[in-house]
């Protein structure tokens, strides 16, 4: 029941895009049709489901103050978390590597259609995002972990789609040309977020 | 010092090829602190300091970075340096840099980072890069600035923690705006801003919606 709350709340309360902001770049630039912004919602919501789950078993069994105890003794007292933000892009560009290169090789098709999005996925600021404020949260175990990063990352792919499906609607529409474009994705993506607020305070069970 | 070159380099980043409103560039942060205007100033310059540095370092090392591992080289100059610049806040503005929590952490992943040094450090030598870094820095900041002055104005009455609506207007019924410390407003600020920019130089507008 916890696990569905979080899944939930990290959809919907939490969203990546409309409460913090993450991953905007790409959101902006790959959102002119549903069908490219759908693939680079699905290959980020499984880099997240990827990752989270690493960072969270590298945070907890090597960086936290006192993580190195399962080593011995004179290691209870190590404290590297300062080495958190290198660590967690070193796996994030890595692991998004190996994606890659397994996507490629299994899945040609698959990878036709995500391959131009797999590597800007390493600097995409909503799963290095995801890492720090899966730290932030101090999860109980890989589980919760694994289920807040699969939570994050379809709420990231639903705000995506979304915008994606309104500005095909509005291709046609009469903008004031300062804003056509950018402007008014903006705007939108505002008024989606006020809309997302509704959702607060939603609790299940 | 300051050749024509490098007077673009400095100057235009600050409105006519400005990251944020023109280049689409680090926008997560942009939004994410300004709620008022202290973490955003000193985002800015946590920007700025990053920025210039970084683009100095692979400016320098351009020339033994084999381009396939590059983008792996920047990242861990810029998170190096990003951690410096998080242990000093942590040290001397702790309040702040609790405000700031992730943000701090995400200038890696900022996108005008990565474009810089893609787009400038690689093919450039160190002076004009460090001043291609100050530049962009400065271009973000104005906006961060710009957008958390009239967040703060307009969400809390405020200036920088000071009172500056006075009491009478409140007296007379005059209200803060409360959906301005909300995030959404974040996204309409930046795009009343983009409109009067884009208003004031036309050949930046988009032709499609």
């Amino acid at each position: 029941m916890e696990e569905l709350n979080l899944f939930v709340k990290s959809i919907f309360i939490d969203n990546m895009i409309f409460a913090y902001f993450l991953g905007m770049c790409s959101y902006l630039a790959v959102s002119k049709n549903v069908k490219t912004a759908l693939g680079l919602g699905v290959a980020v919501t499984f880099m997240l489901v990827v990752t989270i789950p690493l960072n969270y078993m590298l945070d907890k069994y090597v960086l936290q103050p006192g993580a190195l105890s399962w080593l011995g003794e004179q290691f209870s007292n190590v404290d590297l978390s300062f080495l958190g933000l290198i660590m967690f892009i070193a796996v994030i560009a890595s692991a998004t590597q190996l994606v890659e290169m397994t996507v490629e090789k299994f899945s040609p098709s698959l990878y036709a259609s995500l391959g131009i999005f797999l590597p800007l996925i390493a600097v995409n600021c909503a799963i290095l995002g995801g890492a720090l404020f899966m730290q932030q949260k101090d999860f109980p175990s890989v589980w919760t972990a694994t289920v807040y990063g699969a939570g994050s990352g379809i709420g990231w792919l639903l705000a995506i789609v979304g915008i994606a499906a309104i500005r095909e609607k509005i291709a046609y529409s009469h903008i004031p040309a300062p804003l056509k474009g950018v402007g008014i994705t903006f705007i939108i993506t505002g008024l989606m977020g006020i809309a997302f607020m509704s959702f607060l305070g939603i609790k299940l069970g | 010092m300051l050749s024509k070159r490098n007077k673009e380099a400095l100057f235009n980043p600050l409105s006519k090829e400005n990251p944020v409103l023109v280049q689409i560039l680090g926008i997560c942060s942009t939004l994410a602190v300004t709620v008022s205007l202290e973490p955003a100033i000193v985002m800015s310059i946590s920007v700025i300091a990053v920025l210039a540095l970084s683009n100095v370092i692979i400016s320098l090392i351009r020339n033994t970075i084999p381009t396939s591992i590059r983008i792996i080289v920047q990242l861990v100059v810029v998170a190096a340096l990003v951690i410096i610049v998080q242990q000093f806040l942590i040290a001397f503005d702790y309040d702040v840099s609790k405000q700031l929590s992730v943000f701090i952490g995400l200038i890696i992943t900022n996108c005008i980072l990565m474009g810089r040094l893609e787009a400038f450090a690689l093919n450039n030598s160190p002076w004009p890069s460090f001043l291609d870094g100050i530049g962009n820095g400065l271009g973000y900041g104005i906006i961060l600035v710009i957008v958390a002055f009239f967040r703060e104005l307009l969400g809390s009455g405020t200036i920088l923690g000071f009172k500056v609506i006075p009491q009478w207007c409140y007296d007379h019924g005059y209200m803060d705006n409360g959906l301005m410390i909300l995030p959404p407003m974040a996204l309409i600020t930046v795009a009343c801003i983009i409109w009067v920019h884009r208003a004031r130089n036309t050949d930046l507008q988009e032709t499609s919606n």
